[in-house]
């Protein structure tokens, strides 16, 4: 699905996705995050359950909503990976109070 | 230019005009709803509210009419689930008035005793809560919550299907929608001559229901019906798990799990944005339910309501040409289904019913003449 | 609170030369950028991209360093990751919301600005077709992004669809990059070409043709290009799996695990817009964009407009145009006079002339076909609310005349994207569906906040007496 070039140069950053380990890069957003680690979707709607991914990777279309640090319906394309930070792809609307003011 | 003859003409297609309409639709087409669709009209802006408790302090008559309208109010949604395939989302599940403060508390008990106490009125079943037996209801409110007062009979629905709904039954029907602004109109031999900027219809009966244009446009049939300046800001939150097993005054949480908050009272007519308002209901919000501080606020809305100078509808027959009606009100949801239900099949039958004779536009008649 | 004399919004090429010029000129700038880094979408990550063979990524994308380098040096304050969400006239200045920042320095509350220079750029037309919310289908743009940010490339079966330079020029970076690219389909109806050269003699002179036909040859001598591809469709089962692509009515299906699609960019006009700067409609294309002087003068006093946000344009007239609203902001707040703007105003405007040479062939070509534009049946057209083109449609036949009408009925345009990607389309569908000109229906109505933000950031907006007193229920 998407591959790294070689020799970039950026160090790694280990992130969770679902749990489970990924290295991703320095500079990486979670969305470039997510789709270096083979997941092409990021969350269920709240409207019908489909499945939608990342897909304007400029903070547009709101598609590649993903649930951050336990904050939910963030844009994995306008936030940029730190180490331990923990990514959860996301099941139709939040509970109340889940995010952070 | 060709004339259109019809047998009666509603003038304005919001939330007011359509539920007219619907009450009338046997008429297929020979009932017309000329619709001018202001992009800021009342109906597009209604917070979505079936409510009756705590209306009616000042005018006994409308306590009986609202209560009445909240209980017709399954039949509505009924006819428009059969005949549009459309469902409102009509939740009666009762509705709280949260009070923020002792002195809150006080000032609503007083307002509700007094309401009561007025003459033949019916009583509605609302008590007030104290903050425990509130919190036992909502475990989401916040400190600040006094307690607050419970209407049994009111709800909630989506306004914007409403009107959607209303719109296909009433195509479906055969009713005419024509969308064009109606520029003037005058009594003629055989009942009204209306000009529009679509061309001229012929009507035997006319009903203003044109929301803020009601005033211009009932005062060229004969009726007076003053409006005042007042508008309102609402902010929508993100879709969220179900939270909120009934609508509060100003918080409720739509089918769509979006959660509504509202609403101001803004001295103009105007339906531009003011951001300090949104931040005020913002903080007001907060402090009855506090967890919706991490929410995420999506969109944000203004729209002017159809206010009288008493806050009370008018519903009023022309003396001069007793083909013409107006209607103006600003609970256009609440007094949908008395509107399609009891309003429509007496304009239909010529009079107004004697029960709505206090709520003649005549009433305002010494405030001009004092002004 | 302190009050600067121009607050820019976007940090690609208009907005960065807008705050070098307006340093240059004595003027305080705070440049606002969504992004984690200066340079927009065309010169993303320039200061950054992890990309070390250059040639990858081409010259064009270089030549952003040199507009970062001078807006470094220039004193302009600079806040990355931030979004402008509201903004609001006051007496003296406005007020901006802002929101964001990165995780640890989160920026909130209200900024102050005498001017504000609006350069948000542009975003991807939207391209309604049957599978395009499928996870897999992924714009141009952003998969330009991810090579640009993180140096990262496709890999499987990838098919590109669509038409425009953007799609082009993604095909050479990957096809560089080696990936190796199954198809391109390319929509541009039969005809089309034909159709455009009456505005060819102006291409012929255009910086982009010599480029532009050295990308496409480079391509195709690659890649299997199918022309004149006049329906799309998207298939999988929770992600993409193959597309479909009819040429003449017939029907071939390949496999595919990645699809990137792209008609163009339209300019992204929801700040402006919430701030009543007046809309008009570009027939040429097929977008709303805000009404403005040569200077990029909007319909309201102090607020300007440069970039593609103003008209696509490109890069290389984004730069003179952020120069120009720069000069025209200078002399409105009585810091040079007409004639020392005139003066320093003409080599920007010999330079937009040229740039916008061949623009107008561009256009004319690469205008999607009705078929994409104004899509039938099932078809999503609002990504967010899930409503289809049959229902938008529908309700247009109910009476929902108006964009704010169709929005009202269908939730069209009511999520959090807040109708960013459904705009273009809910207004060609109005059109079609009453039979009228783009051109003659009313601009949507835009408001506040432009960006999801929490309650308590709407909460934290200072309080105003009077708009406290619009929510009081004591009663």
């Amino acid at each position: 699905m998407f591959a790294r070039l070689p020799e970039t140069g950026a160090e790694a950053v280990v992130v969770a996705i679902d749990g489970a380990d990924f290295e991703a890069r320095a500079g990486d957003s979670v969305a470039a995050a997510l789709l270096a680690s083979g997941r092409l979707a990021s969350r269920a709607t709240p409207v019908s359950g489909a499945p939608r991914g990342p897909f304007c990777l400029m903070g547009v279309c709101f598609d590649c909503l993903i649930t951050i640090d336990g904050v939910p319906n963030q844009r994995a394309c306008m936030v940029e990976v730190a180490p331990g930070m923990r990514i959860d792809t996301q099941q139709g609307a939040p509970p109340l109070g889940t995010g952070a003011a | 230019m060709t004339t259109q003859r019809i047998d009666i003409a509603i003038v304005g297609g919001g939330l007011v005009g359509s539920a007219l309409a619907w009450g009338m639709r046997a008429l297929g087409p020979r009932l017309a709803v000329l619709d001018a669709s202001d992009a800021h009209a009342a109906s597009q802006g209604n917070f979505g509210l079936v409510w009756a408790q705590g209306k009616g302090l000042g005018m006994p008559a409308y306590v009986g009419w609202t209560i009445g309208s909240a209980r017709a109010w399954p039949q509505l949604a009924h006819e428009l689930r059969t005949h549009a395939g459309v469902d409102v989302a009509l939740e009666q599940t009762g509705g709280l008035h949260p009070c923020l403060s002792q002195r809150e508390m006080e000032s609503r008990a007083d307002r509700l005793e007094r309401l009561h106490a007025q003459a033949g009125v019916e009583r509605c079943d609302v008590r007030m809560l104290t903050r425990d037996e509130a919190l036992a209801r909502l475990p989401a409110l916040g400190p600040d919550v006094a307690g607050g007062s419970f209407g049994a009979l009111d709800g909630h629905c989506n306004p914007l299907r409403l009107l959607a709904a209303l719109r296909t039954g009433l195509r479906r029907a055969g009713v005419v929608r024509t969308h064009c602004r109606v520029e003037a109109m005058a009594p003629s031999a055989d009942g009204f001559r209306l000009l529009t900027d679509r061309g001229e219809v012929a009507a035997e009966r006319v009903v203003v229901a044109a929301g803020r244009g009601t005033q211009r446009l009932a005062g060229m049939v004969g009726l007076s019906v003053p409006l005042v300046e007042n508008s309102g800001e609402v902010l929508v939150l993100e879709r969220m798990r179900r939270f909120l097993p009934f609508a509060l005054e100003t918080i409720r949480q739509t089918d769509e799990g979006a959660v509504l908050l509202g609403d101001s009272h803004e001295p103009r007519t105007d339906a531009a944005l003011d951001v300090a308002v949104l931040g005020a209901i913002a903080r007001r919000a907060l402090r009855v339910i506090p967890a919706l501080a991490s929410a995420q606020v999506v969109r944000a809305w203004a729209a002017s309501r159809v206010l009288t100078p008493d806050g009370f509808p008018v519903y009023a027959q022309s003396a001069a040409y007793p083909g013409a009606f107006a209607v103006a009100c600003h609970s256009g949801v609440t007094l949908a289904a008395a509107h399609a239900l009891e309003l429509a099949p007496a304009i239909l039958g010529g009079s107004l019913p004697a029960a709505l004779a206090p709520f003649a536009s005549g009433r305002f008649d010494h405030v001009r003449a004092a002004a | 609170m302190k009050t600067c004399d121009v607050a820019v919004i976007g940090a690609g090429p208009a907005g960065l030369v807008a705050a070098t010029t307006a340093t240059s000129l004595g003027l305080s700038a705070t440049v606002f950028d969504e992004s984690a880094s200066p340079g927009g979408q065309i010169y993303r990550a320039v200061t950054t991209t992890p990309v070390r063979r250059p040639e990858l990524l081409g010259v064009d994308y270089w030549h952003g360093a040199n507009l970062v380098r001078p807006f470094r040096a220039s004193g302009a304050e600079y806040l990355p990751a931030t979004t402008v969400w509201a903004a609001a006239r006051g007496a003296e200045a406005f007020d901006l919301g802002v929101s964001g920042g990165r995780p640890g320095t989160r920026i909130g509350g209200t900024f102050a600005a005498r001017t504000l220079l609006v350069a948000t750029g542009a975003i991807e037309r939207p391209l309604p077709f049957p599978g395009w919310t499928l996870p897999g289908v992924m714009t141009a743009g952003a998969v330009q992004g991810l090579l640009k940010s993180s140096a990262l490339v496709p890999a499987g079966r990838v098919v590109l669809a669509g038409s425009g330079p953007l799609l082009w020029q993604v095909a050479w970076q990957l096809a560089s990059a080696g990936v190796a690219i199954d198809r391109v389909l390319e929509t541009i109806p039969r005809g089309r070409l034909a159709e455009a050269m009456r505005h060819a003699p102006g291409f012929m002179f255009s910086t982009y043709l010599a480029r532009g036909l050295e990308l496409i040859r480079a391509v195709r001598r690659r890649t299997d290009v199918v022309e004149h591809v006049a329906e799309l469709q998207a298939r999988g089962d929770g992600r993409v799996e193959s597309v479909r692509f009819a040429v003449d009515g017939e029907w071939t299906e390949v496999p595919a695990d990645l699809v990137v699609i792209s008609h163009g960019v339209v300019p992204n006009v929801h700040l402006p817009a919430a701030l009543g700067c007046g809309l008009e409609w570009n027939p040429d294309q097929s977008a709303f964009q805000p009404v403005a002087d040569a200077w990029g003068g909007t319909t309201e006093e102090g607020v300007y407009v440069a970039g593609d946000v103003a008209g696509i344009a490109g890069a290389q007239a984004a730069e003179a145009r952020g120069r120009l609203a720069a000069l025209a902001i200078a002399n409105a707040l009585g810091r040079i006079d007409a004639a020392r703007r005139d003066a320093l105003a003409a080599p920007a405007q010999r330079a937009l002339a040229t740039a916008l040479r061949g623009r107008r062939f561009l256009d004319a070509l690469y205008r999607p076909s009705p078929e994409f534009l104004r899509p039938r049946g099932a078809v999503p057209v609002c990504r967010c609310e899930e409503v289809t083109a049959d229902a938008a449609r529908e309700a247009v036949r109910d009476g929902a005349v108006t964009l704010h009408a169709l929005k009202s009925a269908t939730r069209c345009g009511m999520g959090p994207c807040q109708g960013r990607s459904c705009l273009a389309t809910a207004a060609e569908l109005l059109a079609d569906e009453l039979g009228a000109d783009c051109a003659a229906l009313a601009p949507p109505s835009i408001r506040f906040p432009l960006r999801p933000v929490t309650l308590a950031e709407v909460a934290a907006w200072p309080s105003r007496a009077d708009a406290e007193a619009c929510v009081v229920r004591g009663e």
